[in-house]
């Protein structure tokens, strides 16, 4: 592109340059052209153009030609001749072909390289994959490691957060609500003695009651209950009456069980009592109970257990 | 005249249809190309000694074009092409620079 780009150029500067020597070239200029037509048509010419076009070193030429510009200049004179078509076409082609070579070349860049070459950047890219596809693997590894070691640690998180609060419910440390029963004595005829209460704790117990509140204060392992017949203690507390017991648990069974032949609220109906009891769908235990940390006990080690 | 506009004509229709290359064709497209060059620059140092002929133009550029191309092929066949090639280039363009140089002459005596 460039190298005709610049021949035009140059040809066409000084094109215009012998514009002025016109009258002095044009004398000459029509023997010249007579000339090129006798050498046109005479079988010999072209032999000789051949030689001389492959020959390096031009021969003197057989006239002495006139200025080399005005024979450019008048080859680009513009005369739709023959020869002047024909160079016209074939320039068309090589043209259109320089181009396209020059963009096939710059598209692809691989295709001009030399095999060795191409051997090389097959082996670059190889190894390049290949520590690609170890590094992936590493990390793919790395990141199922974090993963399942993230699991364990949630599992066993949310293991002991469910301990917890299962532990906290039976020991009284936390709030707890659900199905049960509200048992509500009074003591219209007689009074209630402390081992009646006992006996109606243990029956809740044996029902499986889970949360347990006695008036307020929650009843758990440690409650002992004292006093005296009318008068009950509870934890060294004297209970108000009438007593409520709020326990959470199957209703069905905890009912059942405190009404059973010689039961919990037989041993209240014999102390001179009258027991009412609630199912309820919902009942809750708000009260708590702190316990003090164990001052003797201390947990098993795991890894012995 | 008319070359140079058939050579503009060329290029730009080169440039806006894009076309691609065969696959079997591109080893000898750049070969045939260089010929088709050093067949433009003996034109025009005849047109310059005056003794252009549009028949031998003709057959001239055709000729190199076709032998180059056979050349590659060849060279191709006997697993000499890339060295085959370097050849025809380094041959066209010894052709192209006394072409060039004749030219230079013709145009500023020197």
């Amino acid at each position: 592109m460039t190298t005709p780009s610049d021949a035009h150029d140059e040809l066409a500067g000084p094109a215009d340059g012998p514009e002025p020597q016109q009258p002095v070239a044009e004398p000459d200029a029509h023997p010249a052209g007579g000339d090129h037509e006798d050498a046109a048509g005479s079988a010999t010419a072209p032999e000789l153009h051949e030689e001389e076009a492959t020959a390096p070193e031009p021969p003197a030429t057989p006239q002495p030609s006139p200025s080399g510009w005005a024979a450019l200049a008048r080859a680009l004179r513009f005369r739709a001749s023959r020869g002047q078509l024909l160079a016209g076409v074939l320039c068309a082609v090589l043209g259109f072909a320089l181009v396209v070579q020059v963009r096939q070349n710059n598209e692809t860049s691989l295709s001009g390289l030399s095999q060795a070459d191409l051997v090389r950047i097959l082996d670059e890219t190889t190894t390049r994959g290949d520590a690609l596809a170890t590094e992936v693997n590493d990390l793919r590894s790395e990141r199922d490691q974090l993963l399942s070691g993230s699991d364990k640690r949630q599992a066993a998180l949310d293991a002991l957060r469910r301990s917890a609060e299962t532990q906290g419910i039976l020991t009284g440390r936390l709030p707890a609500e659900g199905p049960g029963v509200v048992v509500t004595l009074t003591e219209p005829n007689g009074q209630i003695k402390p081992v009646t209460m006992l006996n109606m704790l243990e029956e809740l117990r044996n029902a499986g009651a889970e949360a347990i509140d006695l008036n307020g204060n929650r009843v758990t392992a440690s409650s002992a209950f004292a006093g005296v017949p009318g008068a009950v203690t509870l934890d060294g507390v004297t209970l108000e009456k009438p007593y409520v017991w709020t326990a959470i648990g199957d209703p069905d069974t905890i009912s059942t069980a405190l009404q059973i032949p010689g039961g919990a609220m037989a041993a209240v109906r014999s102390n001179g009592g009258e027991g009412v009891l609630q199912r309820r769908d919902l009942v809750e235990v708000t009260s708590i109970r702190t316990l003090p940390d164990p001052q003797y006990a201390t947990p098993v080690p795991a890894a012995a257990g | 005249m008319i070359a140079v506009i058939g050579l503009v004509v060329g290029v730009v229709a080169g440039l806006l249809l894009q076309p691609t290359v065969p696959l079997e064709l591109q080893p000898y497209l750049p070969i045939a190309v260089v010929a088709a060059l050093d067949a433009l620059f003996g034109g025009l140092r005849a047109m310059l000694d005056g003794i252009f002929d549009d028949r031998v133009f003709l057959t001239s550029f055709l000729s190199n074009v076709v032998v180059a191309a056979l050349i590659v092929f060849l060279g191709d066949q006997l697993g000499v092409g890339t060295q085959l090639s370097t050849a025809v280039v380094v041959v066209l363009g010894i052709r192209i620079f006394s072409n060039a140089a004749s030219i230079r002459r013709h145009l500023f005596k020197a």
